[in-house]
């Protein structure tokens, strides 16, 4: 020990105070220290507090305690045995003990302030007051230790409320870090200003907010964003002041600032929705790297922020659920021919604007893009919170992408599968599908915790329908077995649910449960007969066996629930039961004074209605329960019986009611109707604390509805100049420092990539690396800054030859996403600006093709589209393939100066072909062939004209259903008679096949004459087999021999399949029916369009919508067997790209990889 | 959001709060008390309970209830997800969660929880930037702190929290540079009676522990990632490259971590490492009960099946099991009715059984419930799903790191029930 005060080299004072408090505090063992023992091991503060609890202990005298433990030191050790005794504090010697505490403190020796304040810290956490510490403690909010500083902050944080003048003495400290260079320091004294709660300060915290709020380093602006609530809290009124700070840190484009940001904004003003506006867009693009917390809170507040400002994308779902009447006319004028007579028929149709097509907001699926990959995150909640956006604003067909994510959570914590569940709950009844596939996620362990497995049976009942109730039931029936009774108790009553909800399985429902009733256990009995009392309700004539086997059961069974619904049932269908009933009535009348309230309640009402019925029987009966209960403890039953006895016993004094006691006592009742807890909960915001109570919770921000129509769009735009005039050298640091570490890569494969997507992919795996580099904390702000001003003239330089050159260089490069270098971007697009040329020419090209293509499409189709393409424009001039077109198009078409840059509108176009996609799918009106962008098709020959003598035939595969025989492909052949004279009696004869091959022949053509041609559909089935079919070709003269072979792609026909289906299928048809190859795409072939446009010209597929832009996927089914036939071509950089196939028919599978190879290397 | 936090014991005593806004008097954790009176189980008490003016949000880990505060409508997994985080930063700190050392390390926790929130929004939630703030107690660290008077406190500023990888910290030097992943993989399995699968599914995590000099970017790629049907990544992960190419990309943190949990798509099937044969009878009228059970290896692919532990809950009515197991030890709890069975290792050539009778309550019955039987089980080398990691791929450093890759597939809450008899046919 002396060693150890020679090593600390303590003061004689210190060494006094110890002493003094040994004395105090541990009688004779002077040679160990309070201050002095931690030598030996870990400190046990949280006991060390209490010495006098501990003296208490000892002189209790127990022994061992904390025997085990390995430090040895006294002092632990008699901290563990202070546990074991349970630790109820009595402070006798508090005030002494207090006071060595102030003298450590007023010490000039560090450690012994750290002991000091770790003891006091101690017994904050223990819950013991030691405030009157304060002045002691406020005195070392300078020391030098930095333990001791932190300390003392939580001291002061925690009691400077209650000593509101001591606490002042600490501030001008803070004051001072207010100042500090270095950035930490300016965060964390602010950080403490502001949690200190006196309100004097309320001034000066305001000033450090609104200074903080402008400061350089972004961290400083997040704790300002912090301290917003914190000083809304403590004095309301500051709140304009405070929302002019809200509103410039909204600006913030950083994503350490964003999260913190909108917390201070829904505390403060959630209401102020026009504070978005502006930086909606930027909220969005950042959402992925804000760290996860706030993204919750943002992604929450997004989806308000979305009800009110789009159109409910599910409008038209809402239409035909209205009424027939109305979507008919919608869809008809899909088809319609006449304009005019369209025009009149919207004409009638009152709410006009309610029926136009919807198109989605681009800003609106904005969010829903950047919000998708969130799916995928660690956190419960931000998937949670994602998941709620998605139920509240995606259109249904998409919203189903949330199921898997949620089902993931289910394998969390309890706790977590207990939200996530009522969630799931909630969502099962609106959207019953989405969770279907995931079924057996939710089918119940043995080892869930009741409130789980109730929950789980509550979802099971939701998905229960016609084709799965079965398995349901099966499970249900392990369920009644289980030992947790409650939980069987719900599981009857789940089963009662589905016996209402599905028809189908009513009986074997009911049976089921008769059959339980001889269970054993009474509670199973008793539940079973509440729940079929329910369900005889609904059709009670079928089913007097039932009731009369319920009857028996009064003998036995006990559950007062139970009895009153054996007994009400009696009532109810007395007619049914004649015999029974009086009988039961008697039993009861002899048990009428042991039964409970509830059975004493349903045996009067059994005799009032059994004495209406049948008085001749029960009269006396009637009479003798009435009596009973007359003179009953309870005076609802003493009430009751006067009531029955006024109404059913006609007496001269009794009035007219008595005449239509029958009407009121046997009047039908309508079933039940067994509903689950959770519907309509969906009005509450989901994942909401609301929505989990079922009860608004304070604060609460309602989930506005959808407006009617949209609110203007362009309060979103954000002005160009703030994007590109951030000429000060802050903004341009900013910018530096914060590159959103993953955003390049949203950036880059931006869903509008096409032709030039390659290079640009290349460079952001390096960008990766660059801002990695430049991210790295080491690098020290100074250095930073002196680089940056080199930098900085020469982007200056830079930006005034762009400036000459193209606008949309600049745009590009001060686009928020691109955390390139602004260098490096240069060198590329100068590089790029050949090819793209022609390559965007291209791109315009495979458009038009395509609006073309959708030429059958109906008017309101295309007028959908030109709606669409209205605020297109703007949007160009941000897309970097674009890039030369859209200037011509600003020239074109925008007569202000400056063009709107809104990174939004990158994704507009691509948004567009979504949209209509999403529509078409879900329109089963609209045919197939407007998605499959069609291409020519390609002739071949099967006459020429010199063989053929003049007679000339085409042909080719016209990919339309072969109306006669749907397993044949339809050959469209085309004759041209080039001969002089005319052919007669055109036909097919002797056809040859391989076995199982079937031909339908064309009608045959009477007469083609000179110089004409016509054309003549045939079908064949080719039996999936590239088999070629050998036939004749007769006219009148002559005999040609002829054969067609179908290339691979035309054996098979697009079929519609979601994302989801098609991974589904494709993940069954793995091994040996999956092939891959490896490609590089042809330089032509490189976007979107082109592939998906080669790749259906090839084969007979159609496309598959899919929410990643570096894949297509097509899905056909062959034509004779329908087996499925699914084709992903996935494009990586450089222009490399895998082609899988998956075909359960191999043949056939590697021959369309062949075509498919050749289509696109071409 | 967050305003206070009470840590509560299993007997019921709250032994830690804390206060990020005013004082909330820990009257309010009455309500939490009465909730956890009324549930039967420690489990089942709801983590949100509704009182007039607060709401208790709690989460049960190592039997301490961790109860959050909370005064005004906010996402309840927000806090869930916190509290789970807030327990697994304490077990990062002190290798435990137990009262035991969240009392001897009071200072440090009361140092943690101020640094995780700020005004009851999380504020640093990474391990990393909180171990630079707050070194972890070592016993190593103590002593030097008393000696030399420093502190646990970090000298350093967090200056994580202003990178664009927070999570992970500058300035990391090893001289062995090294990088090990674990694929651990369970299987989560109903089994009905005749021993056909009601459902399984694999869960499997990458658990990996890198220690690697300076700032490493590294890549794994899989042999078979389609096998992957659903994942989540620690926030490291590229999510676009995976989208893309169906890579791992990642700056990884310093130490152990998460990297990725994915789940096995449900259309493959799912092989289940093991068979049970089971005969479990109660005859009418006796007293007695049969009790025989079997277990043998199945699609194991030559890797033993190690650490079996079977389990089964008893009808209530089972007095006294008289059992004879052919290896490994049973016990039988009369109180709680739950027999295990330890058994080790499987023998493919000496199957392990458990033989013998049950006793029951005289004059009682015949039990209806159905016994289950859970299995736990771990093989080490093999991952059940298949999956297979091809390569890992460092670029950014110039050294070149020891890479391992370890696989293990374990039982999850596999569950075999048994069905007595059918209701609805």
């Amino acid at each position: 020990m002396t060693t150890m005060q020679k090593l600390l080299q303590l003061p004689v004072n210190a060494v006094n105070i110890v002493k003094t408090v040994q004395s105090q505090v541990q009688g004779q063992e002077e040679d160990k220290s309070p201050v002095l023992t931690p030598d030996n091991a870990q400190q046990a503060w949280y006991s060390a507090v209490q010495p006098d609890e501990l003296r208490h202990l000892r002189s209790g005298g127990s022994g061992g305690g904390g025997g085990g433990s390995g430090g040895g030191s006294e002092q632990e050790e008699r901290g563990l045995q202070e546990e074991g005794g349970g630790g109820g504090g009595i402070f006798h010697t508090q005030p002494l003990r207090h006071d060595d505490l102030k003298e450590m403190l007023d010490s000039n020796k560090d450690a012994l302030k750290l002991e000091a304040m770790k003891r006091i810290v101690a017994m904050i956490a223990r819950g013991k007051n030691a405030s009157d510490l304060f002045p002691a403690v406020v005195k070392n909010v300078a020391c030098k230790n930095i333990e001791v500083k932190k300390l003392v902050y939580v001291y002061l944080v925690r009691y400077a409320e209650e000593q509101q003048d001591l606490a002042l003495l600490s501030i001008s400290t803070f004051q001072r870090g207010l100042k500090d260079p270095n950035q930490l320091i300016r965060a964390s004294a602010l950080r403490v200003l502001s949690s200190i709660r006196v309100t004097i300060i309320v001034p000066i915290m305001m000033l450090a907010i609104k200074e903080a709020a402008s400061d350089m380093s972004p961290y400083v602006r997040k704790t300002a964003a912090h301290a917003i609530p914190k000083l809304y809290s403590l004095d309301p009124e500051q709140k304009d002041q405070l929302i002019e700070v809200i509103e410039k840190l909204l600006a913030d484009k950083t994503t350490l600032v964003a999260g913190s940001v909108v917390m201070a904004f829904e505390e403060v003003c959630p209401e102020r929705i026009d504070l978005i506006h502006k930086n909606y867009r930027k909220l969005c693009n950042l959402l992925i790297d804000v760290e996860e917390w706030g993204q919750v809170v943002i992604i929450n507040m997004l989806t308000r922020y979305a009800r009110t400002q789009f159109l409910n994308p599910n409008i038209n779902e809402s239409l035909l659920e209205e009424g027939g009447g109305g979507d008919k006319t919608f869809y008809c004028s899909d088809e319609d021919e006449d304009e005019d007579e369209e025009k009149e028929k919207q004409a009638e149709v009152s709410a006009l604007a309610k029926r136009k097509p919807y198109v989605m907001d681009p800003d609106h699926r904005l969010l829903l893009r950047n919000t998708k990959p969130l799916l995928q995150s660690r956190n419960a909640a931000v998937v949670m919170a994602v998941a709620q956006l998605y139920f509240h604003l995606a259109p249904k067909a998409e919203v189903g992408v949330i199921a898997k994510a949620l089902v993931r959570l289910l394998r969390s914590h309890s706790e977590v599968q207990f939200v996530v569940l009522q969630n799931v709950a909630t969502m099962t009844i609106k959207r019953r599908g989405m969770f279907e596939p995931y079924l057996k996620s939710f089918y119940i362990r043995s080892t869930d915790p009741t409130q789980i497995k109730i929950l789980k049976l509550e979802v099971l009942t939701n998905l229960a329908n016609e084709t799965n109730i079965s398995t349901i039931l099966r499970e249900f029936q392990t369920y009644i077995k289980s030992m947790d009774k409650d939980f069987v108790a719900a599981t009857i009553q789940a089963i009662g649910r589905c016996a209402t909800n599905i028809g189908e399985v009513r009986d074997t429902c009911l049976n089921g449960l008769v059959q339980l009733l001889s269970n054993r256990d009474e509670l199973v009995v008793a539940e079973s007969v509440v729940v079929i009392k329910k369900l005889l309700q609904m059709q009670p004539e079928k089913h007097s066996d039932i009731i009369k086997h319920m009857a028996k059961l009064t003998d036995n069974i006990q559950v007062p629930m139970a009895r009153a619904s054996i007994l009400w049932l009696i009532g109810e269908y007395c007619e049914h039961v004649p015999k029974i009933a009086p009988d039961v009535l008697r039993k009861m009348a002899k048990s009428f004074t042991n039964e409970e309230d509830i059975v004493k309640l349903q045996i009067i009402n059994l005799a009032a209605k059994l004495y209406l019925t049948n008085s001749k029987q029960t009269k006396l009966l009637t009479q003798y329960v009435l009596n009973l209960a007359k003179y009953d403890q309870n005076y609802d039953i003493r009430d009751r019986a006067r009531f029955i006895r006024q109404l059913i016993v006609p007496t001269e004094k009794s009035g007219a009611l008595s005449k239509y006691a029958k009407k009121l006592f046997l009047a039908l009742k309508p079933a039940p109707v067994l509903e689950s807890p959770f519907k309509d909960r969906d009005h509450f915001q989901l994942g909401s604390l609301s929505h989990l109570l079922n009860a608004k919770a304070g604060g609460y921000q309602e989930l506005p509805d959808w407006p009617e129509s949209a609110p203007d769009p362009s309060v979103r735009n954000v002005e160009v100049p703030e994007w590109t005039k951030c000429s000060s050298r802050e903004k341009r640091k900013e910018k530096k420092v914060e590159k959103p570490f993953y955003s390049d890569s949203e950036g880059e494969s931006g869903p509008t990539e096409s032709a030039d997507s390659e290079p640009d992919t290349g460079s952001g795996s390096e960008s990766v690396s660059v801002s990695v580099e430049s991210g790295s904390p080491s690098d020290s702000e100074e250095s930073e800054e002196s680089s940056e001003s080199d930098e900085d003239e020469e982007e200056e330089e830079k930006e005034k030859k762009k400036k000459k050159k193209e606008i949309k260089q600049m745009q590009a490069s001060e686009s928020e996403q691109s955390s390139e270098d602004d260098r490096k971007r240069d060198r590329k697009i100068k590089e790029q600006k050949s090819n793209s040329e022609s390559e965007s020419d291209e791109d315009s090209e495979s458009e038009s093709s395509q609006s073309e293509s959708s030429d059958t499409e109906s008017e309101v189709e295309v007028k959908k589209k030109k709606k669409v393409s209205e605020p297109k424009p703007p949007s160009k001039p941000l897309k970097k393939e674009k890039k030369e077109m859209s200037l011509l198009d600003l020239d074109d078409f925008e007569p202000t100066p400056s063009p709107q840059v809104t990174p939004v509108n990158t994704f507009l176009s691509n948004s567009l072909v979504t949209d209509l996609e999403g529509l078409s799918l879900s329109d089963s009106v609209l045919s197939p062939a407007t998605i499959a962008p069609s291409s020519a098709l390609k002739n071949y020959e099967l006459l020429h004209r010199i063989t053929g003598e003049g007679l000339s035939v085409e042909y080719c595969f016209s990919r339309q259903a072969f109306s006669p025989d749907a397993n044949m492909v339809a050959v469209q052949m085309h004759f041209t008679n080039n001969a002089t004279s005319d052919t007669k009696n055109l036909h097919i004869e002797d056809v040859k096949l391989q076995s199982g091959m079937r031909v339908k022949e064309f009608a045959e053509i009477e007469l083609l004459p000179a110089g004409e041609a016509t054309t003549a559909v045939m079908g064949v089935d080719f039996c999936d087999s590239t088999q070629a079919a050998n036939f004749q070709l007769c006219t009148h003269t002559r005999k040609f021999f002829v054969s067609i072979q179908p290339p691979v792609g035309e054996l098979m026909r697009p079929v519609f399949l979601t994302e989801n289906e098609f991974k589904k299928e494709q993940s069954q048809l793995m091994g040996m029916n999956e092939i891959s190859e490896n490609l590089t795409l042809d330089a032509k072939c490189r976007n979107e369009h082109a592939i998906v446009q080669r790749v259906t010209t090839a084969a007979n597929l159609s496309r598959v919508p899919c929410g990643s832009d570096k894949e297509c996927r097509f899905a056909g089914k062959t034509v004779t067997s329908g087996s499925l036939v699914l084709a992903t071509v996935a494009t990586k950089d450089e222009g490399a790209a895998q082609l899988t196939v998956n075909c359960e028919k191999m043949v056939i599978g590697t021959m369309l990889v062949k075509d498919l190879l050749l289509a696109l290397t071409q | 959001m967050i305003h206070s936090l009470f840590l509560v014991n299993a007997s019921g005593d709250i032994f830690l709060e804390k206060h990020w806004k005013s004082v909330v008097s820990r009257s309010v954790c009455d309500y939490f008390f009465e909730a956890q009176e009324r549930a039967t189980e420690p489990e089942n008490v709801p983590p949100v309970i509704s009182t007039p003016h607060h709401y208790l949000i709690s989460v049960l880990r190592h039997r301490i209830y961790f109860v959050a505060v909370i005064q005004s409508e906010v996402p309840p997994l927000f806090v869930i997800e916190f509290l789970h985080r807030v327990v697994d930063t304490f077990q990062d700190y002190f290798g435990v969660c137990t009262e035991a050392a969240i009392k001897d390390n009071v200072v440090v926790v009361y140092e943690l929880l101020e640094e995780m929130l700020d005004n009851g929004f999380p504020l640093a939630t990474e391990s990393n930037i909180l171990k630079e703030l707050i070194k972890p107690p070592t016993i190593l660290r103590t002593m030097v702190n008393t000696i030399t008077g420093s502190t646990n406190v970090g000298e350093q500023l967090p200056t994580g929290q202003l990178s664009v990888v927070p999570w992970r910290r500058t300035g990391v030097k090893y001289t062995n540079n090294e990088a090990y992943f674990d694929v651990v993989e369970e299987i989560d399995a109903i089994i009905d009676k005749s021993g056909s699968t009601i459902t399984a599914e694999i869960q499997g995590v990458i658990d990996a522990c890198v220690k690697l000099t300076g700032m490493p970017d590294l890549t794994l790629s899989f042999m078979n990632p389609r096998l992957l049907d659903d994942v989540s990544f620690h926030p490291c992960v590229r999510f676009k490259r995976w989208e893309a190419e169906r890579i791992l990309s990642f700056i990884p943190p310093d130490g152990n971590f998460r990297l990725l949990s994915y789940h096995v798509s449900s259309q493959n099937l799912v092989a289940i490492p093991v068979y049970v044969k089971h005969n479990i009878t109660f005859r009418e009228g006796s007293s007695q009960g049969r009790f025989d059970l079997t277990l043998g290896p199945k699609q194991t692919m030559g890797k033993a099946v190690e650490a079996v532990l079977v389990s089964s809950q008893l009808p209530r009515g089972v007095l006294n099991a008289n059992l004879n197991p052919s290896q490994g030890t049973y016990t039988f709890d009369p109180v709680t009715k739950l027999l295990t069975w330890d058994v080790g290792k499987i023998n493919p050539q000496k199957l392990p059984s458990l033989k013998g009778t049950m006793s029951l309550q005289a004059g009682a019955s015949k039990p209806d419930e159905n016994p289950t039987i859970n299995i736990q089980l771990k093989i080490q080398q093999m991952a059940i799903s298949g999956l297979k990691v091809n390569r890992l791929d460092m670029y950014g450093e110039k050294y070149k790191p020891f890479k391992g890759i370890k696989y293990m597939t374990k039982a999850g809450k596999s569950v075999s029930s048994y069905l007595f008899e059918f209701l609805f046919i």
